[in-house]
């Protein structure tokens, strides 16, 4: 068909690193973020996709997710099923305090040249808002070729060769751009009064300490959370912040802000329901041999209830 | 959170208290709402300073029978607002403070009168079990200084004096 046709040409054309256009964001959606007593379960919807919570494209993987109860234990996760657009999965609140769930995966990709030809290591392709590092697997029945940053459609250009790691590199490789990758992307889960383990500083990545608590968050109240790098307080940090639920409004109303002097980022909220909020961060300064540069980001789902 | 009261106070059941002429009470009406499946709501009545600061809960009514795989303790956090401002770290049952859910009609529940005299809102939030979530405020002076405001569903007139 002349669509297809016209795909695999586009594709063809792509050689190397463009900007990402993608803007297909990783979340994860629990089923509250308050509970009283320590005898419920949270389930969590985790999809990789456009709109939020809409999935309507890929699931993410659930043995990616981890635990941690309040006292800094890990814990796990049961009932893990993985379906064509979302995974989902359910983890047992059994003590007071504040949970953490989610992902936490750190990566160095780039690339490097061998003669005239480019070479990638690491993911297979850019890192979309929300989750650095590899795509998640592809789901049985999932179309091919349409993930964003893959190389090269089925018949198009040949795929861009590429290492696993950075030990990989030939010895013979020129231009190594290597970028150091850190990001978490966590749900926060209180079941009764909160507990500050759950935000204790780790002088690690990109770090979220809220001042208004994520279990206590209401629409009529600003929102304030101070983002740490390398544990001290982080100006001029981006953080987009998005509303779920985009067909019941006019707008989609997401707001693209920024942590102020004081690290600070304060947020009014539009509507109350369920919040996508992505921080990240790059400078010069990665920890890794031979890196020239590091991303840093945070994603977590909060819940904004009416007042 | 701060759980004295008075020490002779009684476990209210209904109806009205012999109070010192020098407390304020407040009378809560639960409504009666007309649908095929009704349950008693759970109500809680806390005082929070109006400049800011720790909210003190007066009364909370939920299904204190309740244990199991449920128990009744599971549905406080629909009780929102007051979940956030500090019911969370409340141990219930609570002597003087926590009761039995309610049928509809009207009660009076004394307030504390070990507060710091000034300015409070004294509010009233209501969810019913399929039903809706309510909250009532009323600003009062303590320890005199009495107000009333009405709930529209969930919650009939709450009243200070």
């Amino acid at each position: 068909m002349r669509y297809r046709h016209a795909m695999l040409a586009a594709a063809a054309v792509v050689i190397g690193f463009s900007s990402p256009a993608t803007a297909h964001r990783q979340w994860l959606l629990p089923s509250t973020t308050t509970l009283a007593g320590t005898s419920e379960y949270v389930t969590v919807d985790a999809a990789v996709s456009n709109d939020l919570f809409y999935a309507d494209h890929v699931p993410m993987d659930p043995s990616q997710i981890k635990v941690w109860a309040p006292d800094g234990t890990e814990g796990k996760i049961e009932n893990a099923a993985t379906g064509r657009y979302r995974s989902t999965f359910d983890v047992k609140i059994d003590k007071p305090g504040t949970w953490v769930i989610g992902t936490e995966r750190s990566g160095v990709m780039g690339t490097f040249k061998v003669g005239a030809e480019t070479w990638r290591v690491g993911g297979r392709g850019r890192p979309g808002p929300g989750g650095p590092g590899a795509m998640p697997p592809r789901a049985p029945g999932a179309p091919q070729g349409e993930r964003p940053g893959t190389m090269g459609g089925p018949g198009g250009g040949a795929p861009m060769k590429s290492v696993a790691s950075v030990a990989e590199i030939p010895a013979n490789a020129t231009d190594v751009t290597l970028t150091e990758t850190y990001g978490r992307n966590v749900v926060f889960i209180t079941a009764d009064a909160p507990t500050a383990n759950a935000y204790k500083p780790t002088g690690k990545g990109l770090e979220f300490q809220p001042i208004t608590q994520p279990g206590a968050l209401a629409s009529d109240e600003e929102g304030q959370f101070r983002f740490l790098v390398d544990g001290k307080p982080a100006a001029n940090v981006a953080v987009t912040v998005v509303p779920g639920g985009k067909k019941f409004r006019e707008a989609e109303d997401a707001q693209e802000l920024k942590t102020g002097a004081d690290g600070v980022l304060r947020v009014k909220w539009p509507v109350p329901g369920m919040y996508w909020l992505n921080a990240s961060y790059s400078d010069a300064k990665p920890t890794t041999p031979r890196a020239t540069e590091r991303r840093l980001t945070f994603t977590t789902t909060l819940e904004v209830v009416a007042p | 959170m701060n759980k004295k009261v008075l020490p002779a106070l009684p476990l209210l059941v209904a109806g009205t208290f012999a109070a010192p002429a020098s407390a304020a009470t407040v009378s809560v009406t639960v409504p009666k709402v007309n649908v095929a499946e009704y349950h008693k709501p759970y109500v809680v009545g806390w005082l929070e300073p109006t400049a800011g600061g720790e909210a003190r809960t007066v009364f909370v009514w939920y299904d204190l029978k309740k244990g199991g795989r449920e128990p009744g303790t599971k549905w406080l956090a629909d009780l929102r607002t007051w979940w956030r401002k500090g019911g969370r770290s409340l141990k219930v049952p609570a002597d003087g403070l926590s009761g039995a859910t309610r049928a509809p009609g009207t009660y009076k529940i004394p307030i504390p009168a070990n507060l710091p005299a000034g300015d409070y809102v004294f509010k009233v939030e209501a969810a019913r079990e399929t039903g809706g979530r309510e909250l009532v405020s009323v600003p009062i002076k303590l320890p005199r200084g009495g107000g009333s405001a009405s709930g529209k569903t969930e919650l009939g007139a709450v009243t200070v004096r």
